[in-house]
């Protein structure tokens, strides 16, 4: 699949805000994250802007942004919409949560009920998103098990790490979120490296013979294109990269996502001091990793639909 | 709403043989042709005279060697449009309601006034049966030449999609998929009419002929013995002219 | 239809057009009839007529993307003068006024000293009987069509041997045949209908068999594929002519009643007559009557003739009817399927069973019509019997050398089997059959200021009817009906620039031309053309002095033209499909159509026969002006209903007579046109039901074509099995005769001038295996006509063009593998005469030896409206690089025409190539000329054809 910058910006990006929502209303409801004026401000208005810009890139690729407002309709069958009204219903505990921290510095009792609502939204907004791409059978390396925890996963990943540098920029880290979010790292990688295997292993659901139904006359070959360039479906759905490069991307990926923000992530939580540059560097080295990674989870994903244009399988 | 509307009775759709389609494309340029000034946006063309250019289509006709396991390979000439699924993932997965499956007889359009380009209907089609429009930015797709198939400011025979009307091996057939008596319905069943990916599970409303098995070549030089029947020449073949004179009189 | 609610705001029924006018497709030679929708005047949509003979509603590709060749931004728009350097493409507009002046300076001179200097040779247009009129009225023996680069082969031999051919003069049964085989076709000119016919098969299940290295389209969905050696189809064909004579599978009646295979060969070694016919005082042939034991005429009613043994004649000499020597010669195990295998690349199995199927259904599944009718000796049948075998072959076979005689191999295939103009056979389309004694011979002697005496194009009897001097030089510039290309009665196009270069058989001043893309792809050695047409003289001036062109288009040849006549595109003008020229008719009807002006020029162009018509005004050409001078005719919708060409014979055959009742012969009709156009551009007459089949022999079928003015007489034919003029040229060849070829070209002429069809190798292969070159050159390499693009002009079709706008050089898997080529690789490909470099595709369904490509994808820089990168530039090609008007050096001192040694066919599909691995070329494909300018500017880079329709 062509991989759109507006949407690995916007899936890393709110993916990442949202995780840090979602650990704000819990580890905040729980009372577990520091309560200074500055963090609780930089906090709310990082994830914010964070989501904000996702849905904002979200739009960019279409072809009538002006008509965005009714992609809010069919929430009843399709994920896109849902997604969108689960991201603007999470702007309702959102407000009240956040107004409450900054305004009146309170998360507990009432407040932290807004939390836990601001966390499962922000949580099931994620799910939403990853559903966009679970739920499509025609690209069996999102149509599995490991794509909406991977979303989860990597959405409180992000959102630990980036929340972890806000809060060692304005206040202290504290070692809860720490270990929580080195925890949700080692499992974002563990879920990582099942759907690396998962997808390496060809799903031969759909192959060329059954794509065109002439499998039961013998082995099928793509001979001529309908034209001779490519159309709109070729460069939309037929993009791939190299296999070469991907493994070097991975890689890249593993090592920027997840393997140098552990280090650093765990360098603080053993040694005091740098604290602060630690986990902001933490924090830059996850984006890169992540918008690899992101960026591989289309790039790699392979259409059925190419199965009509010359692949054996997907 | 973007949900299917349940099974629609009647199901219009193509049945396209494969054992007669010579992959002429004039069913690809006369549904170009017909829809670029009929229903939605015209179909654009980008760098129409350039290098690469790209262009939105309805239908298109791709070729397939299929190799026979020890015979010669052979060629298929292939059309694919929109199959009008019933189970139909584009429909389902489209935000804004934009496109929809009539109830009426199942064809699946896109309002283009709906649509958002947002291009997930094509994501969802396992076929590649849709295509933005390089200028307009909406979903174009087949819709069984809905502004032919009831117009009537065309003649009564007329009121059949352009590109079956434009067949010139007369390889494409339209009609009633739903009703089981119909002569696409029965010329499905006596050829083998088979779906395309039917484990996607999409459940088609087109169907595709396969096409008919072919003689396999002899591959040895030795020749066969006498095999035109009925003519033997025990005396050679002047005797046997001799003969069909005489028959002649 | 009420039951559809209006979900959407959906409007099931909306406006379609203001005005649906029907003419003539144009897009190629097929001439379908179309519908030509319109809105606020511009053409909103294409479709088929529905109740046009040719293509019964359907339409095809090209067809439906003919709103953007009209469209097209390709279009010229005003006449141009040259004012750069040839190939510059630097044009100054002018107006008509000055064009025609400039063309009448030139031309007037000519016809006043010379009129040979004029050479006028014309393409793909519909209109030879008017151009080859006009060619006549100037005085020029230098005026052909396209035919002889094209498929003269088939049309010749077909003529010579059946009176008619498939395509233009014939086509299946496609009703009633049961079995059909398909030699050597990509497209053909009969798009539609093969399609349809084809449709028709596999609705009733009817066997095909496809003959051809290549296996798309219609070879993709036959049940059978004989995967042929390209050049080999000949001996093929006569291995199943082995088969069927060793099985004793012939029409033995037939054969009597229709053909000449009791007809007496005078047997006389080494003399002036062997070979020829024993014939009667009266100069009628003789056969030998078993009853009478004696020879007698060939048409005496009540004769048994023998078809075997040797008799002796009154005055002594020896003679064997033509059957005993066509069974000796095929019955030789030269032809058994074993002996063939190995050169034709097909199993002597497959050989012999096909022939086994072919008499099988020939004989025992016959078809009995209850369908009386009485032949041409008086004899009524109560039935019609069909042999329901039926075949069909384009350029395949006659695109090679050794073309003419393998045409002629096919059509004795279908005699020995009784299946010509049978039920479930071939069927002849009126006016076709028409023996050789129905077409003229050639006319040539040229008189200052007279017209030529005949019709330039004929069929030349023997040697006597050929074109030469008194020293036995060719007269005509491209050298037609001279020993080298004796029966060549579409003329040799293809060598006309060559041969006006060269000065040989002498210089021309002028080189006007008509719709053909001679600076590209009509064109064999295209880069050598190239330089012929810029080539300059000592003194500055250009070797060919003076081209004049009309195209409608930016083609490559227009860059090569010094004067430019813009013609329209054929939705803005009258045109003739006439009887007189290449009928649209079908076998159960005669059919003519003409095109009109469905929509006014929007540029100042004009067409181009009406500017013929002027520019022979002009010259006061007779037949074109009155004693005065004055024009006759107004325009050439005004010739086309006024021009007589015999009494009460014109172009046109429908709604003549006064008040337009008269079919075929009749006074002309003021209102003819208007009526052609009420009854949807065409006009067609049914051929009655007793006269349906056997028109060779049909006295039904006879008498109505003289009453539709086909002939003024009956013309029965005889199928030649055996081919007299040949025989004469062999004769000349031994040097009997008054004219006699020059002695380098006698044992060529003796070998393939076979009087009974035979196979000789395809002439580039034989030239390089003499110089033991051929393993330098493995494998063949051929074109097919893509469905969807009609040769260079589909490329400036924004639509067309997205189909075909690359093409890959096909090669055979296994050698891909030698060679290590993938999809996708670059390859050289070497002939004897260059090497061009492109991209490859694999492929398994062909020939094992044989490379294809699309024909006439690649394109020149700068032409056709396209921007300089387009992709027909940088990875389409032509092969016409590699292929060379000239056989490779013999070491002999001569250069050999790469043509048909009978009739000058070029051999385009006998070339030989090897393949090397390359490296892409920078600017992709080469050789990449330069880019040439262009008269008219580069296309938008978007369309959205329709906007103004949508809401
Ligand atoms: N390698 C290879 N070469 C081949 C062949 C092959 O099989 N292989 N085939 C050969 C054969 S059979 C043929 S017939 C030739 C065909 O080759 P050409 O005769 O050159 O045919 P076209 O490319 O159709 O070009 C004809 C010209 O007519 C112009 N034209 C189109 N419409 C009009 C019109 O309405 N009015 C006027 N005045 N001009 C118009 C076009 O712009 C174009 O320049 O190619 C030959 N060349
Ligand atoms: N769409 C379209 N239609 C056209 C044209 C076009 O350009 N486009 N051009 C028109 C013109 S001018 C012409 S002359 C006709 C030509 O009509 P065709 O004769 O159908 O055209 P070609 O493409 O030359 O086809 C030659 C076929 O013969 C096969 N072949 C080559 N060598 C051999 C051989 O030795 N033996 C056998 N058995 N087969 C062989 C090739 O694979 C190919 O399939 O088409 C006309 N119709
Ligand atoms: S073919 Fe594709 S576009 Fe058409 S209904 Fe099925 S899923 Fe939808
Ligand atoms: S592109 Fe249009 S039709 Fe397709 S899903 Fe998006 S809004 Fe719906
Ligand atoms: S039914 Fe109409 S829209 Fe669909 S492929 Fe055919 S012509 Fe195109
Ligand atoms: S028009 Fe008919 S024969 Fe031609 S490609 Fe389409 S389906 Fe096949
Ligand atoms: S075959 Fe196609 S291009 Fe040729 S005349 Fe017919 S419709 Fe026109
Ligand atoms: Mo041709």
């Amino acid at each position: 699949m062509r991989p759109a910058y507006s949407i690995v910006l916007f899936t890393t990006a709110s993916g990442a805000g949202y995780g840090m929502l979602a650990w704000l209303g819990i580890l905040g409801a729980a009372g577990l994250l520091p309560m200074a004026p500055p963090f609780g401000l930089a906090a709310f208005a990082l994830a914010v802007a964070l989501v904000g810009t996702g849905l904002i890139a979200s739009t960019f690729h279409l072809g009538h942004r002006e008509r965005a407002w009714r992609a809010f309709s069919q929430w009843r069958s399709s994920w896109l919409s849902r997604e969108g009204v689960a991201a603007v219903a999470t702007f309702v505990p959102v407000a009240l949560y956040g107004g409450g921290w900054v305004l009146l510095g309170r998360t507990q009792g009432p407040w932290a009920v807004a939390g836990l609502a601001t966390a499962g939204m922000a949580l099931l907004t994620v799910y939403c998103t990853s559903m966009i791409y679970g739920s499509l059978k025609t690209v069996p390396a999102w149509h599995n098990g490991w794509v909406s925890p991977a979303y989860l996963i990597l959405s409180l990943a992000s959102g630990g790490v980036l929340l972890s540098a806000v809060a060692a920029l304005t206040a202290e880290a504290p070692p809860e979120l720490t270990r929580l979010t080195l925890l949700a790292l080692a499992a974002g990688l563990a879920v990582k490296a099942g759907y690396w295997r998962h997808i390496d292993r060809p799903d031969d659901a759909s192959t060329a013979e059954t794509a065109t139904g002439l499998g039961r006359i013998g082995a099928v070959r793509a001979l001529l294109s309908p034209h001779t360039a490519d159309n709109w479906v070729l460069r939309e759905m037929g993009y791939r990269v190299a296999r070469r490069h991907a493994g070097t991307l991975r890689r890249i990926a593993v090592i920027l996502g997840f393997a140098l923000p552990l280090a650093a992530l765990g360098v603080t939580l053993a040694v005091a001091g740098f604290t602060g540059a630690l986990t902001f560097a933490a924090a830059v080295s996850l984006g890169a990793g992540f918008a690899v990674e992101r960026w591989l989870f289309f790039a790699e994903a392979r259409h059925v639909v190419t199965l009509f244009y010359g692949e054996q399988r997907t | 709403m973007t949900c299917l509307p349940g099974t629609s009775a009647k199901k219009l759709g193509l049945v396209i043989d494969l054992d007669t389609c010579v992959g002429c494309h004039a069913c690809v340029v006369s549904c170009k042709e017909w829809n670029t000034g009929g229903y939605g946006a015209p179909l654009s063309d980008q760098n129409a005279y350039g290098a690469d250019p790209v262009g939105a289509w309805l239908n298109r006709v791709h070729a397939y060697e299929v190799t026979p396991a020890g015979q010669d390979a052979q060629i298929v000439h292939f059309p694919r449009s929109c199959l009008h699924c019933d189970d139909a993932p584009c429909v389902t997965v489209c935000p804004t309601g934009a496109s929809y499956k009539r109830l009426a007889d199942g064809i699946v359009l896109v309002d283009e006034d709906w649509c958002i380009g947002c291009g997930l209907c094509a994501w969802a089609c396992p076929y590649g049966a849709r295509e933005m429009d390089g200028q307009a930015n909406v979903m174009k797709k087949c819709t069984l030449c809905v502004d032919r198939i009831y117009n009537e400011n065309l003649p009564e025979e007329d009121r059949e999609p352009a590109c079956v009307r434009a067949c010139p091996s007369r390889a494409r057939h339209f009609g009633d998929l739903g009703d089981p008596q119909s002569e696409v319905s029965l010329l499905v069943l006596a050829r083998g009419g088979f779906d395309l990916m039917p484990e996607q599970g999409t459940r088609p409303v087109n169907k595709y002929l396969p096409p008919r098995p072919k003689q396999a070549r002899e591959a040895t030089d030795r020749g066969a013995a006498g095999v035109a029947a009925g003519h033997e020449r025990p005396e050679g073949f002047l005797g046997w002219l001799d003969r069909a004179l005489d028959k002649l009189g | 239809m009420t039951e559809i609610t209006a979900e959407h705001g959906l409007d099931p029924s909306p406006k379609v057009s203001d005005e649906v006018r029907c003419t003539t497709c144009y897009m190629c030679a097929c001439r379908c009839g179309i519908m030509v929708h319109l809105r606020d005047g511009k053409v909103r949509y294409i479709e088929g007529n529905r109740k046009h003979p040719i293509n019964r509603g359907v339409i095809c590709a090209k067809g439906s993307a003919g709103i953007m060749s009209h469209y097209a931004p390709s279009r010229l728009s005003k006449p141009l003068l040259r004012t750069g350097e040839r190939g510059k493409g630097e044009f100054r507009e002018i107006e008509w006024e000055e064009a025609f002046d400039i063309a009448v300076s030139w031309l007037k001179p000519l016809r006043d000293d010379d009129p040979r200097q004029l050479a006028f040779f014309t393409g793909r247009d519909q209109s030879q009987s008017f151009t080859g009129w006009w060619a006549q009225q100037f005085g020029t023996p230098n005026y052909a069509a396209h035919g002889g680069f094209c498929s003269v082969n088939m049309a010749a031999a077909g003529i010579y041997t059946i009176g008619g051919s498939f395509w233009e003069f014939g086509q299946p049964d496609w009703e009633l045949t049961k079995m059909f085989m398909i030699f050597g076709v990509a497209e053909d000119h009969d798009s539609n209908p093969i399609k349809l016919g084809l449709g028709k098969l596999k609705e009733r299940g009817v066997k095909v068999v496809a003959v051809n290295p290549v296996r798309t389209g219609y070879s993709a969905i036959a049940d059978e594929w004989v995967p042929v050696t390209p050049g080999t189809d000949g001996l093929f064909i006569l291995a199943l002519v082995h088969e069927l004579l060793r099985t004793g599978a012939v029409d033995v009646d037939y054969l009597l009643r229709y053909t000449n295979a009791a007809w007496l060969v005078v047997q006389n070694e080494g003399q002036a007559d062997h070979g020829l016919f024993a014939r009667n005082a009266a100069g009628k042939p003789l056969v030998w009557d078993r009853a009478r034991n004696g020879a007698v005429a060939e048409d005496a009613v009540d004769a048994k003739p023998a078809l075997k043994g040797e008799v002796r004649l009154d005055d002594g000499r020896r003679a064997v009817p033509v059957f005993e020597l066509l069974a000796r010669t095929y019955l030789d195990e030269r032809y058994a399927p074993a002996n063939v295998a190995q050169e034709t690349g097909i199993a002597a199995a497959q050989i012999q069973r096909l022939a086994g199927e072919l008499a099988r259904v020939a004989f025992e599944e016959e078809i009995v019509l209850a369908q009386p009718w009485t032949d041409m000796k008086g004899v009524r049948h109560e039935t019609m019997i069909g042999r329901p075998v039926s075949f069909h072959a384009m350029r395949g076979i006659s695109a090679h050398a050794n073309g003419f005689q393998t045409c002629r191999a096919l059509h004795l295939l279908q005699i020995l089997l009784g299946s010509i103009d049978c039920p479930g056979g071939f069927r002849f389309k009126p006016p076709y059959p028409k023996p050789l004694e129905a077409h003229p011979v050639p006319s040539s002697a040229s008189t200052p200021n007279q017209p030529l005496r005949g019709p330039h194009l004929g069929y030349p009897r023997g040697p006597e009817d050929l074109a030469l001097d008194d020293a036995g030089r060719p007269i005509r510039i491209d050298k037609a009906f001279s020993w080298e290309a004796p029966l060549s009665p579409h003329g040799l196009m293809h060598m006309v620039i060559a041969n006006a270069h060269a000065g040989d058989p002498y210089p021309i001043e002028v080189l006007f031309l008509y719709m053909a893309n001679m600076a590209w792809n009509s064109s064999m050695n295209t880069e050598g053309v190239i330089a012929m047409l810029e080539a300059k003289k000592a003194d500055g001036s250009y070797v060919i002095p003076k081209i004049i062109y009309s195209d409608a288009y930016a083609s490559e040849m227009v860059a090569y033209a010094d004067l430019i006549f813009p013609d329209t595109t054929y939705l803005e003008r009258h045109d003739c499909i006439s009887l007189l020229d290449r009928p649209i008719c079908e076998p159960d009807a005669a059919a003519d159509a003409i095109r009109w002006p469905v929509v006014e020029p929007d540029r100042d162009v004009r067409p181009f026969q009406t500017v013929l018509l002027e520019l022979g005004v002009r010259l006061g050409l007779p037949g074109l002006t009155d004693a005065e001078g004055k024009a006759r005719y107004r325009d050439y919708a005004d010739y086309i209903v006024n021009h007589l060409r015999r009494p009460d014979v014109g172009p046109l055959a429908g709604f003549r007579g006064e008040r337009g009742e008269r079919s075929g012969r009749g006074r002309p009709n003021p209102e003819q046109l208007q009526r052609y156009i009420e009854n949807g551009g065409f006009w067609q007459e049914h051929v009655p039901a007793d006269a349906r089949y056997f028109k060779h022999a049909n006295a039904g079928y006879q008498d109505w074509a003289v009453e539709m003015g086909f002939f003024d007489g009956p013309m029965p034919v005889t199928f030649q099995l055996y081919l007299e003029p040949l025989a004469k040229f062999q004769r000349a060849a031994e040097g009997f005769g008054n004219r006699v070829p020059p002695e380098h070209l006698r044992p060529r002429m003796k070998r393939t001038f076979d009087p009974l069809p035979i196979w000789y190798p395809p002439f580039e292969e034989e030239t390089l295996t003499a110089t033991g070159k051929l393993d330098g050159f493995p494998l063949h390499a051929i074109t097919q006509r893509p469905a969807a693009m009609y040769h260079s002009w589909g490329s400036q079709n924004a639509w067309l063009r997205q189909i075909h706008g690359r093409d890959p050089l096909f090669v055979p898997g296994g050698i891909c593998d030698e060679l290590g080529l993938k999809d996708g690789d670059w390859a050289h490909v070497i002939s004897h005469h260059g090497r061009i470099t492109v991209p490859i595709a694999r492929m398994e369904a062909v020939n094992s030896r044989t490379v294809w490509t699309w024909n006439a994808i690649g394109k020149r820089k700068g032409s056709w409206a396209l921007k300089l990168d387009a992709e027909e530039t940088t990875r389409g090609f032509l092969l016409n690089h590699l292929i060379h008007e000239l056989l490779p050096a013999k070491g002999d001192g001569l250069r050999w025409a790469n043509s048909d040694p009978i009739t000058g066919q070029a051999a385009w599909y006998d070339l030989r190539v090897r393949l090397e691995k390359a490296e892409r070329p920078a600017a992709g494909s080469e050789p990449s000329l330069s880019a040439t300018g262009s008269p008219v500017a580069v296309g938008p880079d978007e369309v959205a054809f329709g906007k103004e329709w949508c809401r």
